[in-house]
């Protein structure tokens, strides 16, 4: 894959392995995520995506027995280096999870500032200011301009969804982690957030796991097929799905087995 | 209808009056004491009751405003001493407890939540009643505060363990430290459950009179301060219903009315506070 020339590089991983304990669930994986653009990761259930995606934000580590070997860049510097603190790079890459997960707590404002609070800003015109910004982004704002002091939990699914979007956007990630955002949602959700990632990369670079292979061809530039914790193959979306190279991938996106 | 449609209809149908007989045999219960105590101890209920106190044996007349802020005291002071140790020892448990020391504290936890009330008192009295050379309220605070800490310890991390993972997850993955996830998302998540496991154990503790025939002893006359034996309403029900007057018999239900209600009124407040949160939450 040759990603375009002027396209500063933004996340690549390294011969990535992925273990619990002794269990290596994913293998040897390197791959190159170029700077604003969507990238899909596909595969059936089991063959370690949603682990991948764990390993680019240091979640996977938090798991029991979860660690890793390789090396994750972000703009060149290893993520897993002795003196990165995980808690501070998990502030530049957002994530968003399967279900939605507002803090149940919290209003739908406090929702979005929860990450800018957490950093330390506390400046009231400031926040409103990345508040407005991120539901705008994630195109929440004009159905909760009105309620910002609501409960996060008075929003439906796809706008919960929406509103985490927000939340992890709020912090300004530089990459943007999306665990199958529309698995839980109905089909207009899905296409809201389909719709937001065409958008969002303009300003960030985002990686989306997705068990739909539909939506991996209509939101993503490339897309790399996982199969029993290997990288089978990683290629610009449109040429994976009409000429796969490996004959694993073809039976996968033909449905011969998923 | 077969044989068989018949046959289950006519058990489902029997098993249904057997339950609805069994829980109103449990509701019955609470029904009986309340009456009774509303029968013998409301008359009993006036000014002079809350704002008097006892008079000597044999006269009529007098209250037991004594008893009344003495267990406001002591189950106050034995709630600010176990309400922070015991959330906070349920909250490393739920969230650090999965060690060998997790593991440990648990099991003290069970074994003392176990533990006769008596004992507790016992073990208060000799080791402070006797250092300090004598009864006092402070002594049973303490002896009603190590009642209540695994009590409150165990149904804190109970709440705890309910937030789901993946809230704790989303926090992380926000850049939130892990104890900041544990106050701010994790505890403040789990809140209605905790204030009414602590609102359960106060009710329960402020009942308890074994601990304090040891420790607090009771007092006749009215007292502030935590040094001195005090006067509780559970103690002095105790005293006075072995009396040989007609008029401690008198006072012994009315107080019993009072604690009762207390209690009630703790367990409806707690009942609340979960429907409050949860309405919101939901």
């Amino acid at each position: 894959m040759a990603p375009p020339a002027d396209a500063r590089l933004r996340l690549e991983t390294v011969r990535l392995t992925a273990l619990f304990g002794r269990r290596a669930v994913l293998k040897d994986v390197t791959i190159i995520f170029p700077a604003h653009t969507v990238t899909a990761v596909i595969g059936p259930s089991g063959c370690g995506k949603s682990t991948f995606l764990r390993c680019l934000n240091r979640m996977h580590e938090l798991s029991e027995g979860g660690w890793v070997t390789g090396r994750v860049l972000l703009d060149g510097a290893d993520i897993y280096d002795s003196h990165v603190d995980p808690v501070q790079l998990r502030r530049r890459i957002g994530m968003v999870f399967q279900r939605p997960t507002p803090f149940p707590t919290m209003s739908i404002y406090d929702n979005v500032a929860a990450g800018l609070r957490v950093n330390g800003h506390r400046g009231r015109r400031e926040l409103d200011e990345v508040v407005e910004r991120a539901l705008r982004q994630a195109a929440l704002w004009d159905e909760v301009k009105d309620r910002l002091r609501a409960s996060a939990l008075a929003l439906s699914g796809g706008q919960q969804q929406r509103l985490c979007i927000a939340r992890a956007l709020a912090p300004q990630p530089e990459v943007l982690l999306l665990d199958e955002p529309t698995a839980s949602l109905d089909p207009a959700g899905t296409q809201r957030i389909e719709e937001l990632c065409h958008e969002l990369k303009r300003l960030y670079t985002i990686v989306i796991v997705t068990h739909n292979m539909q939506q991996a061809a209509r939101v993503s530039d490339y897309t790399a097929f996982f199969y029993l914790g290997d990288l089978i193959e990683v290629g610009r979306t449109e040429e994976l799905f009409t000429r796969p190279t490996k004959e694993q991938t073809e039976a996968y996106i033909t449905g011969r087995f998923g | 209808m077969s044989g068989r449609s018949v046959r289950r209809h006519v058990t489902s149908g029997l098993m249904t009056s057997l339950v609805a007989v069994l829980s109103f045999t449990a509701v019955f219960a609470l029904v009986l004491i309340l009456a009774d105590l509303i029968a013998k101890g409301a008359s009993s209920l006036d000014w002079d009751f809350f704002t008097k106190n006892p008079v000597p044996a044999g006269q009529s007349g007098g209250g037991v405003a004594n008893a009344i802020v003495g267990t406001g005291i002591i189950v106050g002071l034995a709630a600010l001493i176990g309400l922070p140790v015991g959330v906070g020892t349920g909250l490393y448990l739920a969230e650090y407890g999965s060690g060998r020391l997790g593991w440990t504290v648990r099991f003290v936890a069970d074994v003392l939540n176990g533990t006769p009330s008596i004992v507790i008192g016992i073990f208060a009295w000799t080791r402070l009643v006797r250092p300090m050379h004598g009864y006092s309220a402070l002594a049973g605070s303490v002896a009603l505060a190590a009642l209540m800490i695994p009590m409150i310890a165990r149904t804190t991390e109970e709440m705890v363990r309910l937030v789901p993972h993946s809230l704790r997850e989303a926090a992380l993955a926000l850049g939130y430290p892990r104890w900041r996830t544990s106050l701010r998302v994790v505890a403040r998540t789990a809140l209605a459950g905790i204030v009414t496991g602590c609102l359960v154990g106060i009710a329960r503790i402020a009942g308890e009179t074994a601990p304090l025939i040891f420790t607090a002893l009771g007092n006749l006359n009215f007292t502030t301060n935590i040094t001195q034996p005090m006067q509780t309403l559970p103690h002095e029900i105790y005293e006075y219903a072995q009396g040989p007057f007609e008029e401690w018999h008198r006072l012994a239900w009315a107080s019993a009315l009072v604690l009762m209600s207390l209690v009630l009124l703790l367990g409806v407040t707690a009942r609340w506070a979960i429907r409050q949160r949860h309405g919101a939450a939901r």
